[in-house]
């Protein structure tokens, strides 16, 4: 696919690394030569230096042929007249803009119609990692929760601990006891890397298992893999930024919130936005400030400022003190290697779960969702099977028929609703959700293809 | 000062203030009760006083300014005081002092509703109908006063309804801005006025009686056209509309302007201090019921149940009808009642009191001190009506609130100095401070029997009350007549 970038940011660039690798090719458009130059040193890419939203930049860029344009400049307007000018001058088929600003999101059906700026897909990132978040509490002891099928279904990422009744026990051994419908193991992660499952896989204590499971069985899918962490009740938030305060508006009505904000003005108008919330002004790392608001009590520390170092400072500190469960934003690649599994429970990286919901839009075939996990080393696709017997090369086929690419599972069916444990002799119907999990995401287009309908088939 | 311009002003305000005796000359004239030649007299003097002010200066028309505001807000009152008080002088019946007449007339005109006459039943129909119109002029005043004028000067954080209410006060022009604001009102005002009469009349009360009623119910003053007060209606349907009108009354009339321009009730609602007052209305209803139930002051209880409700409505509202002396029920109720006259209605109403606004901000400073405590830290705004306050607000509602504290004791000491026994001076400064017009103690709903002097100073209270008290404390500090 030919693919425009604009905006060379964090996302834009963690993007054009990731779409390169699955060879794409790729313009990245930004003001800053010098980062642009950075990014081509690296990367396969072709790179145009000038303001994303001038015609004369994004002819420069290739617009006229390309068959996607992904705005992700640090402006909303930007990125909203960028979309509309592909629309009205270029005929680019598929836009997409990142918006951050709550007032535009508001009003989007009216915006972003072909009447108003023509932006197909709308991203926005705060409202992404929000969210992500959000599942996190939701769920305690739960290292990832990813939706599919609109979050009817969810794939989990967990540690198995003591006292969930199938660890160190075989995986048939789960299969025999557990009802069908509750989880299907997708993958076990040993020591960084992906174990074969088979039925006399033994699950053990510091792996890193994900499983599917209905959403309303989340909770006692998880029960059976480590002794579950009584829900969160008391969440504290480091940082007032449109992620924390957004964060702090979702929780405030059913947990008991705090929010710790350095900038005086901006947590007056935190506080007048937050009903519920107790608004705190300080530092994050103040220890002073975490202990007389009770940190030894707190469920959640999340530390969600702009600042990666003054993140995981604040997470250390926190954990020192006694909070229970501590999370922290990175946005640096390299540090959420160094500090997971150190006293950090979670890090959560803003461009993975970002560029999980572009990648949905940027797959070919009947890909509907797509995950990135294990920070972008494998993904989770959810992809609809259709076609009969004839045009299809799943459709109609046992499993054990159907040439998956090494590293590639298909670990759940979802079908009317309903999740199928996948065994040898389950065959694929057409309108299936077919739920694959790559543990190496360089075999994305073999799947992608295997799920693509003959021509002959309308 | 521009003294041309205020002059000019005043005597404009003079005589339009002498047509408002025509009406009861007209009714002398009916009714043949005598009182044709006081009113006459009153009119041609009030008209002549009028012109000879208005005519030397008549083309001084410069922009007042604020401070020059303040000071015909006063004289407004006063000067109207004065000349409106000549009718009382001038009769046969029912003859009073110039002390007595300036202490009713002001009462009518800040409607407080206090009153030193004896026999109302058998006054001359004229001055009857002269007496409750009062308060009905000074309804339509106050209205501007308290929608208009005062929050446009910042008193006592009332400019909390300039620019929230999106109802007549919006910009900041002085002149046309105030005209438009007060027909909007008026209008309300008079159409309130025109229904609560209309539904009186309806309820079986005499025409005359529903007229003069409506007047004092609107307004929430409280005169009433009889000796036995509203006691002398009975069943309780008339007293039912009453209550409705006298809560119609002392609600804020940018609500009711908005829910007429939009059509729909849901304002009301939305309005914390709206909830908060009929909050209040309920639980002093309440704890009266209790309080007679419980004390078996009378053997029926459906009768202490409406007379209570009743009772608590009006003194709630600052009105002052009574339909049963609450003198001869427990004394806890007596407090009661004067707590809630000290809190009075909402403000942009025809009520009096420290209004139901500024109990509300209180309350939610209060409420944010306790909770800095457990967080030094904690960033807490103020809201009322999801509505951010600022601290300059908080702090004029403050210094409101002291200041009115302060001069109640000050008053209490004064009227105690006087001679009167503690609850008596208590009750007799809530009843004119608070623009009640009831209070307790010896001094409940009629107040001949104090000297002149306490008059005088129940008097500059009434004005004081009717003023948010600043208005008037300004005029006696000597940086307000530097120049």
């Amino acid at each position: 696919m030919n693919i425009i970038i604009l905006g060379a940011g964090q996302v834009g660039g963690t993007l054009a690394e990731n779409l390169v690798r699955e060879n794409n090719d790729i313009t990245l458009v930004d003001v800053n030569n010098k980062r642009l130059k950075d990014l081509q040193t690296k990367l396969d890419i072709r790179t145009v230096t000038g303001p994303a939203s001038h015609p004369s930049v994004l002819e420069e860029a290739g617009a006229k042929n390309a068959d996607m344009m992904i705005a992700v400049t640090s402006s909303d307007e930007t990125n909203l007249v960028a979309c509309h000018i592909g629309y009205q001058l270029f005929n680019t088929p598929t836009k997409l803009a990142r918006i951050r600003s709550r007032d535009y999101l508001e009003q989007q059906q009216v915006l972003f119609s072909t009447a108003g700026f023509a932006i197909d897909y709308c991203i926005s990132p705060e409202h992404v990692v929000t969210d992500y978040i959000r599942r996190l509490i939701e769920y305690p002891g739960a290292l990832q929760v990813l939706d599919f099928m609109k979050g009817e279904f969810r794939l989990v990422a967990i540690r198995p601990y003591f006292g969930g009744p199938f660890v160190g026990k075989p995986l048939s051994h789960l299969r025999e006891h557990m009802p069908e419908d509750v989880l299907c193991i997708a993958a076990i992660y040993r020591g960084n890397r992906s174990i074969p499952l088979n039925p006399n896989t033994v699950i053990e204590i510091g792996d890193e298992v994900f499983f599917i499971a209905p959403k309303e069985h989340v909770r006692n899918a998880m029960s059976s893999l480590r002794q579950l962490d009584e829900p969160y009740k008391r969440i504290m938030i480091a940082g007032g930024g449109n992620i924390g305060a957004e964060l702090a508006a979702s929780l405030e009505t059913e947990y008991q919130v705090k929010l710790i904000e350095h900038n005086t003005e901006r947590c007056r108008v935190i506080a007048e936005r937050l009903k519920h919330t107790t608004v705190l002004q300080g530092d994050a790392s103040d220890r002073e400030l975490l202990m007389s608001e009770n940190i030894e009590y707190a469920h959640v520390f999340c530390a969600l400022t702009n600042d990666d170092e003054v993140n995981i400072m604040s997470c250390l500190q926190a954990k020192r003190l006694g909070a229970r469960q501590v999370m922290a934003l990175i946005t640096r690649t390299a540090y959420v290697d160094l500090v997971e599994g150190s006293d950090i429970d979670i890090a959560i990286s803003p461009q993975q779960a970002t560029i999980g919901s572009i990648l949905t839009h940027i797959r070919q075939g009947d890909i509907v969702n797509v995950h990135s996990l294990r920070r972008g080393a494998a993904e989770a696709i959810e992809v609809i099977a259709h076609g009969n017997e004839k045009t299809s090369k799943v459709v109609g086929n046992y499993l054990s028929q159907i040439k998956l690419p090494k590293d590639a599972s298909i670990v759940a069916l979802i079908r009317e609703g309903k999740m199928i444990v996948p065994y040898e002799d389950t065959t694929i119907q057409s309108e299936d959700h077919v739920i694959v999990f790559l543990a190496d995401k360089k075999h994305l287009s073999e799947v992608e293809r295997l799920f693509q309908v003959n021509v002959g088939y309308i | 000062m521009q003294y041309g311009g205020m002059i000019r002003i005043l005597g404009l305000f003079l005589m339009a203030f002498s047509l408002t005796m025509l009406p009861p000359l007209g009714v002398a004239a009916f009714y043949k009760d005598g009182a044709w030649m006081a009113f006459s007299w009153s009119f041609l003097l009030t008209l002549a006083a009028g012109f000879l002010l208005w005519f030397p200066v008549r083309g001084h028309a410069p922009p007042l300014k604020i401070r020059e505001g303040f000071f015909i807000i006063v004289l407004f009152w006063s000067v109207l005081t004065f000349f409106g008080s000549l009718p009382f002088m001038l009769t046969f019946i029912p003859h009073l002092s110039f002390t007595d007449a300036a202490f009713e007339t002001m009462s009518g005109l800040t409607t407080t509703g206090a009153t030193v006459l004896t026999d109302i039943d058998y006054l001359p129909h004229a001055i009857k109908l002269y007496h409750q119109q009062l308060q009905f002029f000074g309804g339509m005043a106050i209205l501007v006063l308290a929608v208009a004028i005062l929050p446009m000067l910042k008193v006592g954080g009332l400019q909390l309804y300039r620019r929230e209410t999106p109802g007549p006060a919006k910009d900041t022009q002085l002149t046309p801005r105030i005209m438009q604001t007060a027909k909007a009102l008026w209008y309300i005002y008079v159409g309130l006025t025109l229904l609560c009469f209309l539904a009186y009349w309806a309820c079986g009360m005499k025409l005359f009686d529903a007229v003069g009623e409506a007047f004092s119910t609107v307004s929430t003053g409280g005169f009433s056209m009889h000796n036995d007060n509203f006691a002398h209606y009975h069943g309780h349907l008339i007293g039912s509309v009453a209550m409705i009108f006298m809560i119609l009354g002392s609600t804020n009339f940018s609500l009711h302007f908005l829910a007429l321009r939009e059509k729909s009730l849901k304002h009301y609602f939305y309005d914390a201090e709206f909830r908060t007052f009929l909050l209040f209305l309920f639980l002093s209803a309440c704890l009266t019921i209790l309080t007679l139930l419980i004390a078996q002051v009378y053997e029926e209880p459906r009768t202490g149940i409406y007379k209570a409700i009743f009772n608590a409505v009006s003194i709630g509202t600052s009105t002052g009808f009574l339909s049963a002396s609450f003198q001869s029920w427990p004394l806890f109720i007596s407090v009661l009642f004067m707590l809630a006259g000290i809190v009075g209605g909402c403000a942009a109403s025809t009520s009096g009191g420290i209004k139901v606004i500024r109990a509300l901000i209180l309350y939610g400073q209060g409420k944010r001190e306790l909770k800095r405590l457990i967080h030094p830290h904690a960033v807490l705004p103020l809201t009322l009506n999801s509505r951010v306050l600022s601290d300059s607000l908080t702090q004029s509602v403050w210094g409101y609130v002291a200041v009115f504290f302060s001069v109640f004791i000050l008053l209490v000491l004064i009227l105690m100095g006087e001679g009167l026994p503690f609850d008596g001076a208590v009750g007799a400064v809530v009843a004119c401070l608070a623009n009640l017009g009831v209070g307790m103690g010896g001094v409940s709903d009629n107040f001949v029997s104090l000297n002149d002097s306490t008059k005088w100073v129940l008097t500059f209270s009434m004005l004081g009350g009717r003023l948010e008290i600043f208005t008037l404390l300004l005029l006696f500090t000597p940086a307000f007549w530097k120049k």
